[in-house]
């Protein structure tokens, strides 16, 4: 049993998986971390989410072991306190989330969308979400508060 | 998903050793083909070897004409490559076309060719630009690579280091996605070189191949007009619920000419 090490939302943490754990059921069953979601299991609808060395990845088609050693984020670490990232503060003031669901992995998938792009046009956005899957808000809010974070983030 | 040895590679030749004395590894690069895989039960390794630790793996050049792409370059790394975008702006676009922004940053070029899907978007690329593979073990031409349905003239347990793709005069690529899953139903790249113009073609058929009737004509004239009125036939190629076989025959020239610019 692969015994595996590393930092999560700026924590140390460690533990024992089987070689086919994935990072999801480590970072949701070993660490207690529901906040990522899974929500197809089958690598298609980006709810799971997370940042690993600062990439967007999709946490449900990583094997635990393999990011033995990385740096991870998830949706609690985004947050300071109770100031929300500007990320989720856009969600919550454009109406972004109905059922809430997609969202985990909505606004860490837009944090990397951001990154690699401080001024994405509407177009831009609606492309690079490509992997995310929401079945409630259409998409319009999620994409305006991406356009409006970005603005934020850059300031 | 069934339980396997989880082993990380500390140099090519490790991961070699490692599969070698493994009763049936697999290689895992990105993960992004392998991990479902195993997730739906259809494999069953007794080891997975992880290459995600050889930095030596991966990388962008120019060497002597052409571009050198290593293995475990993500398709995230491509599609950004300066090198790339500069040199063969449409092989770092069609990298940019793969999956989703979570998948590109995962997903390799080698792991990509090792599967070879028969609607993966690389092998158009690598079999249009007259790329060669090079292993651990020798060089692979692109005319000799893909040889049927997730099939490649890849040994058991040989390890693919990197491409090399000679830089074109002109390419270009375009693929007519799948409304789901955004897999190329049909895609067609595009490269003219010195030697002539070659057409490959993703998604239609078991594996990526070439058109030689669009390169014969295209010989003659770089112009999409040149191939407007010849009909691919439909032999041999795919049928199934997103499309039938004499549509996608039908795609093959549409895109081939929206590649060209049209
Ligand atoms: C949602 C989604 C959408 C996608 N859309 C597309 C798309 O539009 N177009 C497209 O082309 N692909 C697409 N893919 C597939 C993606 O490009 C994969 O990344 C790629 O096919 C496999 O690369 P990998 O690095 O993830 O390889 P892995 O999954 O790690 O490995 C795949 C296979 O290759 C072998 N292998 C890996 N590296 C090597 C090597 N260096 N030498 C020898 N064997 C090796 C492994 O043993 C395994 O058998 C998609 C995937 C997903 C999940
Ligand atoms: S749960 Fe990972 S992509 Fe859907
Ligand atoms: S808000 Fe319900 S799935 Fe997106």
């Amino acid at each position: 049993m692969p015994s595996i090490k590393m930092t999560v939302n700026g924590k140390e943490v460690s533990g024992e998986v089987e070689g086919r754990t994935l990072l999801v059921q480590f970072i949701r069953d070993h660490l207690g971390l529901t906040g990522t979601h899974v929500g197809c299991d089958t690598s298609q609808c980006g709810a799971c989410t997370v940042h690993v060395n600062g990439r967007a990845v999709k946490s449900c088609s990583l094997l635990a072991a393999h990011a033995d050693g990385a740096d991870v984020q998830t949706i609690e670490g985004l947050a300071d306190g109770d100031t929300l990232h500007p990320m989720q503060e856009a969600f919550r003031q454009h109406h972004a989330l109905q059922c809430g669901f997609c969202t985990p992995g909505m606004v860490m998938s837009a944090i990397g969308i951001v990154n690699d792009n401080p001024e994405p046009s509407e177009t831009e956005i609606r492309e690079a979400l490509e992997g995310n899957i929401c079945r409630c808000t259409g998409y319009h809010n999620i994409v305006e508060a991406i356009g409006a974070a970005a603005k934020e983030m850059k300031a | 998903m069934y339980d396997f040895e989880y082993q990380r590679a500390t140099s090519v030749e490790d991961a070699t050793a490692k599969y070698g004395a493994a009763e049936d590894a697999r290689f895992l690069a990105g993960g992004m083909t392998l991990v479902p895989v195993l997730k739906q039960r259809l494999d069953q390794p007794s080891d997975v070897v992880d290459l995600g630790d050889l930095d030596d793996m991966r990388g962008i050049s120019e060497e002597g004409g052409a571009i050198v792409i290593k293995a475990m370059t993500t398709h995230h790394d491509v599609n950004t490559s300066d090198l790339v975008n500069n040199k063969i702006p449409a092989l770092a676009a069609l990298a940019g076309t793969i999956g989703d922004q979570m998948v590109r940053n995962r997903g390799t070029i080698g792991g990509s060719l090792a599967n070879n899907d028969p609607a993966a978007s690389y092998p158009s690329a690598v079999l249009a630009l007259n790329a060669t593979i090079k292993t651990n073990a020798r060089e692979i031409s692109a005319d000799d690579f893909f040889t049927g349905m997730f099939d490649t003239a890849l040994d058991e347990g040989e390890l693919i280091l990197a491409v090399s793709f000679p830089i074109p005069e002109e390419s270009g690529y375009k693929h007519f996605p799948n409304p789901a899953s955004r897999f190329p139903i049909v895609g067609s790249f595009v490269a003219k070189s010195s030697d002539g113009v070659r057409v490959a073609i993703t998604g239609a058929g078991p594996c990526a191949f070439r058109v030689t009737e669009f390169e014969d004509a295209l010989s003659g004239g770089f112009d999409p007009d040149a191939i407007r009125d010849i009909k691919v036939s439909d032999d041999g190629l795919n049928t199934d619920i997103h499309a039938s076989a004499e549509y996608r025959a039908h795609l093959i020239n549409v895109m081939t000419r929206r590649a060209m610019g049209e």
